[in-house]
């Protein structure tokens, strides 16, 4: 929860280090990639690709999308050579968050 | 230790970008970043020569543009450093974004600024439009009316931008050549009493404190940007007491006297001018000789602090006289507005106080042109006529040719 401007640090100054980790910029997304695992050859492709760290990979295997930090960029799902994963407005799921 | 050059008060003949870098020299800032142009230039080549010749210890970086020198500024003080500038007209123009980064960030950057005019068509003269047009940067604005104002505005700026309540970049206005370059007595101040004032910076979140790492000039989206706003709002409403703290350390320590505006003969004053920087000079003899020679009542408001706008103080001084009449006087256009930028202010001033008095503004000294002391009666000959209900327009440009 971001503090009121009384509580605030002046200028926008950050003294806790690492603190952007907090930040879920996932928020700024307005399309999601949904994983369809049977689909997916695990080629990395996506992991590969993407631009902010999303690919989420367990044992040498694509298992789904950090959505805190997934900003729905799409570059995954244009990459997927399977079409394992597919773009979906993201008002379809925020009713479920 | 670097040399001790003035140690007890003196006066000089200086000019006006002399006596900026002599303050300068006494400031003795840590970073200075400067690129030169006219009428600043002569400012930043006596401070070079402060550097070369060892007399400060400032780290002194000749960038290749204004908005690298404010940039060079942000940067050192960000650091944790005192870090000082100066440029004219289109330099400020140049200087434009940084200038909003300087204050959101809250750094304490203390510049000179010789008011030029801008572009087009192309003139190196004085006008205040380069600081006017600054005016909404989150600055605090001090406008001074010669080369001794200038000296000692600098001197009080390092204390008004460090103040913890504060916490602002200060910049400091003085008219091109008519200021800049003209040769005045100036008392200056002994450099130990001016160390002595001006303090050690006491740096907030500094870059350099390794042990407590911070970051600057982060993102602030949607969710946050607004409350910096806000806060700085608040340090500006502060500057209003700060600036006034410091102008009565000054006057304790010193002797002369800095209020947020100067009232000359408002007291039983029929008309009001007001006016900012070299030109209420011209305006106080002016005042003088029509109370000597005709018996007209006229007194003048000149305004030091522009940002924050001392709205109360001047509507005290209005208040407080007789006023029948107030005439702006602007060396600056806001073409598109009512009149100029300095007229909007006051008629603010008036509506806060639900108090309304015929108010016409005088467009002048544009491009450097002349105000002379017929220019200035042929206004109060205005504000009588409006005084005594004839239309007058809003906007008359003195000494224009027709």
């Amino acid at each position: 929860m971001i503090k009121g401007w009384r509580e605030l640090k002046i200028g926008g100054v950050i003294t806790e280090p690492g603190s952007s980790e907090k930040y879920n910029t996932g928020e700024w997304r307005a399309w999601r990639p949904v994983f369809e695992a049977d689909k997916c050859v695990n080629c990395m492709l996506c992991w590969v690709f993407c631009p902010d760290s999303s690919i989420l990979v367990e044992e040498e295997k694509m298992v789904g999308v950090d959505y805190d930090h997934c900003k729905g960029c799409g570059i995954c799902a244009h990459e997927c050579p399977t079409n394992a994963l597919e773009m979906k407005p993201e008002y379809l799921f925020r009713e479920e968050d | 230790m670097r040399p001790e050059l003035i140690k007890e008060v003196t006066y000089v003949p200086y000019s006006g970008n002399m006596a900026a870098a002599e303050a300068m020299r006494q400031i003795n800032p840590d970073v200075v970043a400067a690129y030169p142009i006219t009428p600043q230039t002569e400012l930043m080549q006596f401070f070079a020569d402060f550097v070369a010749n060892g007399l400060v210890d400032s780290e002194y970086i000749p960038v290749e543009s204004e908005h690298s020198a404010m940039s060079a500024c942000v940067g050192a003080a960000a650091a944790g450093s005192r870090a000082m500038t100066a440029t004219a007209g289109p330099g400020l123009a140049y200087m434009w974004e940084v200038l909003g980064i300087a204050s959101g960030m809250r750094l304490p950057i203390v510049m000179t600024v010789v008011n030029r005019a801008l572009s087009a068509p192309i003139n190196i003269h004085g006008d205040q439009s380069d600081m006017m047009g600054a005016r909404d940067q989150g600055w605090i604005m001090l406008f001074s009316e010669n080369a001794e104002e200038q000296y000692d505005n600098l001197i009080q700026a390092i204390r008004i931008a460090e103040d913890e309540r504060t916490r602002l970049p200060v910049m400091v206005g003085m008219d091109g050549f008519v200021i800049s370059h003209a040769i005045e007595r100036v008392r200056l101040l002994p450099d130990r009493a001016v160390e002595e004032f001006v303090g050690e910076l006491k740096p907030m979140y500094p870059l350099l404190d390794v042990d407590n790492p911070v970051t600057h000039g982060a993102v602030a989206m949607t969710d946050s940007y607004m409350e910096f706003k806000r806060q700085q709002r608040e340090a500006m409403t502060n500057a209003y007491k700060v600036i006034k703290e410091v102008g009565e350390a000054f006057e304790e320590a010193f002797g002369r006297k800095y209020e947020h505006i100067e009232t000359y003969k408002t007291e039983d004053a029929d008309y009001i001018l007001v006016i900012t920087g070299s030109a209420a000079g011209t305006a106080k003899y002016v005042v003088d000789k029509l109370r000597e020679e005709k018996s007209i009542k006229a007194g003048l408001i000149k305004i030091r602090t522009f940002r924050p706008f001392p709205y109360n103080d001047v509507m005290d001084a209005i208040e407080a006289s007789n006023c029948k009449a107030i005439g702006i006087f602007d060396r600056a256009e806001t073409f598109g507005g009512a009149s100029g930028p300095l007229f909007e202010e006051v008629a603010t001033t008036q509506y806060l106080r639900r108090k309304y008095y015929p108010m016409t503004g005088f467009i002048y000294g544009l491009g450097g042109r002349d105000t002379n002391v017929n220019h200035i009666e042929e206004a109060i000959d205005k504000l009588m006529r409006l005084a005594a209900g004839e239309e007058i327009p809003l906007v008359n440009y003195l000494n224009l040719k027709e």
